[in-house]
C-alpha cells in the first residue's frame, strides 16, 4: 500500500463565536504513528473529525499526499475512521458491516466478499462474520469496526479514543494489537486519546494540544525531557516548577537553592524537577530543607510531598519491603539531579 | 510550500450539509402544505370570528352577540362543566389505580396496565349509545333497579351521560401519566424523608404528591382539552347545548357564512391552546424524573388479606365499568331487538350480514382515507425529523411548531376551515368541488394525526446515533445513500408504529370527517356508525360497524405494540460474553 503524509496548513475552525482550533500547522509523516494527546475541550477531537470532513467547515488545508481534502465531502475524502463508540450498524451482520464501504464504491460482489474475508481474517474474526453487532463483546466490536474501516484501503487511518470504551487489562492488549496491525499495513494513522500512557506507549510521534493550540510536537520522549511550556511538563507525567532565574551555570530558585545546569539556557525563569529526580534525605543535609506535609503509598514508590521554601515539591521514592520511609511532619532535605532538568523561559 | 499556499478561504463556502438544496426544497414543500392545510385554514376561522359578516369590517360585535345568546352561554357553560367534572372522575378512577400498581405488589397489576389502553381502543362516540341502552333511564341497570329497589339513577341523563361517557374513556391518559410520574419517583427520595423523620401521610403529602402533580396536571389539562372539544360523543347522545355541536349545527344548518360557528371555533382553539401550553408548562419545568442509577420507583409493599381484597374489588369495579361500553356494543351488534329490557330478546348475526351487504363502501373507504393518511403522516414526519435533528436548515423549528400545532386545533375547526377556505374552488379531471372531495379527508385525518406520526419519527431518528451517519459517510455513502441503506433501516420500528398509529386512530375520526363528508358514498365507517345510529332500527347495524372498527383500532394498538417492544429489545440485545 503507497504510504501517504498528512500536512494541515494553518487551519481555524470555530463553532459560533467560539474558537475551537487556531492556527494549526502540522506534518505527518507516511506510515507514522501519530497521536493527538489533550485534556477534554483541548479541540483534538474536533481536529480529527475536521480531517474526517466531519462538524463545521474549517478554515485551512489539509492535505493528505498532494491532494487538498478540505473542501470535499466526508464521502469523497477515502479517510477511514474508526469511532469512538464503534458506531456498528445494529441492523446490519458483521459481514454487512465491513461489505458497507466497498459496496458504495460499486465494486463488484466477487471482488468485495474476499476483501471482506481478508479484513475479517487481519483481525481474526473471520468465525464471527455472520454474526450481529449485538451478539459480540466490546472487544470484538471494536476489531469489527477496525475491519470495516481498513476494508475500503484508506489513506490514512483515523481513531477516535478507540480504546476508551474497554476496559483496563483489554485496554492494554488491544492497544498493541493495534499498533502491531498498523505497522503491517503500514498505514499512516492518527489517534486521539485523553490517556498519556496510551500515546507514550504507541505512537511514534505526537501532537500536544490545549486550547485550540499546538502546544508541542515530538517524539513521546522528547516531549517528557524537553517540554516546550508549562503546560506540556505539567501534562506528561507529575512536574515540578520553580521559579527562579540562571545565573554562573546555575539556576538560583526564589528560595534561594543554587541547583546546578549541565547546559544552562540564559533567560529561564522555571526549571522542571521530575519527581523521581529528587531523593530525600535526612534534615540538615545538602539540598532544599522542606518538612514532609502528605505521604502515599504507590506501592512500588512512596510520593511525598514535601513543603519548601520554594513551594510544594513532589518526590518519588522506590519502595523496598521493610524500609519505612519518612513519616508526615519528618524534617527532609531535598537533594536534586538538576543538571539535565528542562528549563522554562 | 509558500508558493503552493493559496489564500485562505472564507468560510462556508463547503457546507456541513451539502446537499441543502435538495432538504430545501423539501422543507419549503412541507411548509407549503402545512400553511394551505393547517395554518391557514385555522387563521382564516379565526380572522372571521372577528369579521363583521355584512360589511366586512373588524369588529368584536360576534363575540357580543355570542355572549347575549342564552343558548351559546348555556352551551359554553356546559361545555366547561362537562370538561372539568370528566377530569373530576376521570380522576377518581385513575388515582386508586395508580396508587395500587406502584407502590404494592399485586398480582392484579397486569389488569390495570390492560385497564391503561382497553377505553382507548374504542372511540367514545362509538360506545355512546350502547351505553344509554345500559345505563340510560330505560336501560338494563335502571330497569333492574326500579324492578328490585323501585330507584332509577340518571346516570345518562343530558350532561350526565356525556361525563360518564368521557371519563371512562379518558381517564387512562391521567393514569399513564400519573403512574409515570410516581414510578419517576426514586426510593431514595422517599429514604431520605423518612431518614429525616417524615412519615405516612406527612410523607405522601410533602414529597410523593408535589413529586407526582406535574404527571397528574399534564394529564388533567389533556382530558379537559379532549373533552372540551369532542364533537362525536355529545352529538351521538343527542346532547346539542354544547360547544362543539352548536359549531358543526351553526354551519352545516344555518350556513358557512354564519359568524357564530367560527366564534365558537375560536373559542375551542384559545382553550387548546391554553390546555395544551399549561400542560406542556407542567412537563417541561417541573420534569421530575429522579429516578437514580441502580434505584427504581417508590418501595413496594405487599397488601395484607384485607387490603387486597379491597384492590381487587376496586379493581374489578373500574374494570367493568370500562369494558361496559365493549359489552354493550356487542349486546348491541348481535341482539336482535334490545328496548325496555336489560338483555336483547334473541341474537343474531343479520345486523353484520347488513354491514357488509349494504355499507362494505364505509369499510374500504376507512382503508382507502386512514392508509392514505397514515402514508403521508410517516413521510412528513420521517422528512421533518430528518431536517429537524440532522440539518443546518434557517426555520428548521418552524416545521416541528407547525405540525404539532395540529394538536390545539379541534377537528371541527379543521373541518370548518377546510369549508370556508375551499369553499367553491373547483378541481380540474371532474372530480367536482373541492370541498366536497373525499380527497380533502385524507388531508384532513394526515394533518390530524401528524403530530403524533412525527413524534414517532423523531423519536426513531433520535435512537440512531449521529456518528453511525457518519461512519457511512466517511466510509463512502453520499448522504442520499447513508439515509437509504442506514437511517431509514434503523428507523423501521419508530416509522411502522408511527404508521400503525396513525392508521389506528385515523380509522375512527369523527369530528373533521363528518363536517367533510360529501356524499355518504364516500363516508368512511365512523360518519356510517353515525348515521346508523341516527335511528333505532340501525343502531344494531352501527353497533356491528362500531366492533369492526374497535377490531381494527384493537389490531392496529397491538401491532404498534409489538413493534415498539421488538424494535426496543432489537437495540437492547445484550453483547455476547466471549472476546
Amino acid at each position: 500500500m503507497e504510504k501517504t503524509g498528512i500536512r494541515i496548513e494553518d487551519l481555524h475552525l470555530s463553532f459560533g463565536d467560539t474558537t475551537v482550533l487556531a492556527g494549526i500547522n502540522m506534518e505527518i509523516l507516511p506510515g507514522e504513528f501519530f497521536a493527538f494527546l489533550g485534556p477534554s475541550g483541548s479541540g483534538k477531537s474536533t481536529l480529527l473529525r475536521a480531517i474526517a470532513g466531519f462538524g463545521p467547515p474549517p478554515r485551512g488545508r489539509i492535505l493528505i499526499g498532494d491532494r487538498d481534502i478540505a473542501d470535499l465531502p466526508p464521502w469523497k475524502r477515502n479517510v477511514g475512521m474508526v469511532f469512538q463508540s464503534y458506531a456498528l450498524w445494529p441492523h446490519l451482520s458483521v459481514r454487512q458491516n465491513v461489505a458497507f464501504g466497498l459496496e458504495e464504491r460499486r465494486l463488484p460482489k466477487r471482488m468485495i466478499d474476499p476483501k471482506v474475508d481478508a479484513a475479517l481474517e487481519l483481525v481474526g474474526l473471520l468465525h464471527l462474520a455472520e454474526r450481529m453487532p449485538a451478539q459480540l463483546s466490546g472487544g470484538q466490536q471494536q476489531r469489527v469496526a477496525l475491519a470495516r474501516t481498513i476494508a475500503i484501503e484508506p489513506q490514512v487511518l483515523l481513531l477516535d479514543e478507540p480504546l476508551s470504551n474497554l476496559d483496563a487489562a483489554l485496554r492494554v492488549q488491544m492497544r498493541r494489537e493495534l499498533l502491531s496491525l498498523q505497522r503491517k499495513l503500514g498505514l499512516t494513522t492518527i489517534f486521539v486519546t485523553h490517556d498519556q500512557e496510551e500515546a507514550n506507549t504507541t505512537s511514534d510521534r505526537m501532537a500536544i494540544l490545549d486550547g485550540g493550540v499546538i502546544q508541542q510536537i515530538g517524539t513521546p520522549q522528547e516531549l517528557y525531557d524537553t517540554p516546550a511550556n508549562g503546560f506540556v511538563a505539567g501534562f506528561l507525567g507529575t512536574a515540578n516548577v520553580l521559579k527562579g532565574q540562571v545565573r554562573d551555570g546555575h539556576f538560583e530558585t526564589m528560595g534561594g537553592s543554587r541547583l546546578p545546569l549541565a547546559h544552562p539556557r540564559p533567560g529561564a525563569d522555571r526549571i522542571v524537577l521530575r519527581p523521581q529526580n529528587v531523593t530525600l534525605g535526612p534534615a540538615g543535609g545538602e539540598g532544599i530543607a522542606g518538612t514532609v506535609s502528605h505521604r502515599e503509598f504507590l506501592g512500588s514508590s512512596i510520593r511525598y510531598l514535601v513543603d519548601t521554601a520554594d513551594g510544594q515539591i513532589i518526590v518519588d521514592t522506590l519502595h523496598s519491603a521493610g524500609q519505612p520511609g519518612q513519616d508526615r511532619g519528618a524534617a527532609v532535605s531535598l537533594r536534586v539531579d538538576s543538571l539535565n532538568a528542562p528549563l522554562l523561559v | 510550500m509558500s508558493d503552493t499556499l493559496q489564500p485562505a478561504r472564507p468560510t462556508g463556502r463547503f457546507t456541513l450539509f451539502p446537499r441543502l438544496s435538495g432538504v430545501a426544497l423539501s422543507g419549503l414543500a412541507i411548509a407549503v402544505f402545512l400553511m394551505a392545510f393547517l395554518i391557514l385554514p385555522v387563521m382564516q376561522v379565526i380572522y372571521v370570528a372577528f369579521l363583521d359578516s355584512r360589511s366586512g369590517a373588524l369588529t368584536l360585535q360576534n363575540f357580543q352577540d355570542f355572549f347575549s345568546t342564552n343558548l351559546f352561554r348555556e352551551s359554553f357553560v356546559n361545555s366547561f362543566y362537562v370538561s372539568a367534572m370528566s377530569v373530576v372522575f376521570a380522576t377518581i378512577i385513575a388515582l386508586p389505580l395508580a396508587y395500587i400498581t406502584t407502590r404494592f405488589t399485586f398480582a392484579g397489576a397486569a389488569i390495570i396496565q390492560s385497564l391503561g389502553f382497553i377505553p382507548l381502543i374504542m372511540p367514545p362516540f362509538v360506545g355512546a349509545v350502547a351505553m344509554t341502552l345500559l345505563f340510560g333511564r330505560n336501560g338494563s341497570l335502571n330497569l333492574l333497579l326500579d324492578q328490585y329497589f323501585g330507584v332509577k339513577i340518571p346516570f345518562m341523563e343530558g350532561l350526565n351521560g356525556v361525563i360518564f361517557v368521557q371519563s371512562l374513556h379518558y381517564f387512562p391518559f391521567i393514569l399513564i401519566n400519573l403512574s409515570a410520574s410516581l414510578r419517576n419517583i426514586d426510593r431514595s427520595m422517599e429514604e431520605a424523608a423518612q431518614n429525616l423523620g417524615a412519615s405516612g401521610l406527612r410523607l405522601f403529602r410533602r414529597i410523593v404528591f408535589p413529586l407526582a402533580m406535574p404527571g397528574y396536571l399534564a394529564g388533567a389539562a389533556l382530558v379537559f382539552i379532549k373533552v372540551f372539544d369532542d364533537l362525536g360523543t355529545p352529538l351521538l347522545l343527542n346532547v346539542n347545548t354544547m360547544l362543539a355541536p352548536q359549531a358543526y349545527l351553526r354551519i352545516t344548518g344555518v350556513g358557512i357564512n354564519d359568524p357564530m360557528g367560527y366564534v365558537i371555533s375560536f373559542i375551542l382553539v384559545a382553550f387548546s391552546v391554553f390546555a395544551l401550553w399549561v400542560s406542556f408548562l407542567f412537563m417541561r419545568g417541573k420534569d421530575y424524573a429522579t429516578v437514580q442509577k441502580g434505584g427504581g420507583g417508590l418501595a413496594k409493599r405487599d397488601l395484607s388479606r384485607r387490603e387486597k381484597a379491597v384492590a381487587w374489588g376496586v379493581i374489578l369495579f373500574i374494570l367493568a365499568l370500562v369494558l361496559s361500553p365493549h359489552f354493550g356494543l356487542l349486546l348491541l351488534a348481535f341482539g336482535t331487538i334490545w328496548s325496555f329490557s336489560p338483555l336483547p330478546d334473541g341474537f343474531t348475526l343479520q345486523h353484520f350480514g347488513t354491514v357488509f351487504t349494504q355499507s362494505s363502501q364505509y369499510i374500504w373507504n376507512t382503508i382507502l382515507y386512514a392508509g392514505s393518511a397514515a402514508v403521508i403522516d410517516v413521510i412528513l414526519g420521517t422528512a421533518i425529523a430528518y431536517i429537524v435533528l440532522r440539518s443546518g436548515l434557517v426555520g428548521r423549528k418552524w416545521l416541528d411548531y407547525m405540525a404539532t400545532a395540529a394538536l390545539a386545533v379541534p377537528g371541527v375547526v379543521l373541518g370548518i376551515g377546510y369549508l370556508r377556505m375551499f369553499h367553491g374552488v373547483e378541481l380540474p379531471f371532474g372530480l367536482g368541488q373541492m370541498s366536497g372531495f373525499w380527497g380533502l379527508i385524507i388531508v384532513a385525518l394526515a394533518v390530524r394525526r401528524l403530530p403524533y406520526a412525527l413524534r414517532a419519527c423523531m423519536a426513531a431518528l433520535q435512537q440512531v446515533a449521529l456518528s453511525l451517519e457518519e461512519a457511512a459517510e466517511s466510509l463512502g455513502a453520499t448522504k442520499s445513500s447513508t439515509i437509504r441503506r442506514i437511517v431509514v433501516p434503523l428507523m423501521t420500528g419508530g416509522i411502522l408504529a408511527g404508521f400503525v398509529t396513525s392508521f389506528a386512530t385515523a380509522a375512527v375520526e369523527l369530528s373533521a370527517t363528518i363536517m367533510l363528508v360529501g356524499r355518504s358514498s364516500d363516508a368512511p365507517l365512523a360518519y356510517g356508525i353515525y348515521l346508523f345510529m341516527q335511528s333505532p332500527s340501525g343502531r344494531g347495524a352501527g353497533a356491528a360497524l362500531g366492533i369492526l372498527a374497535v377490531v381494527i383500532v384493537a389490531i392496529g394498538t397491538y401491532l404498534s405494540q409489538r413493534i415498539i417492544e421488538k424494535d426496543r429489545n432489537r437495540r437492547a440485545a445484550a453483547p455476547g460474553a466471549d472476546h
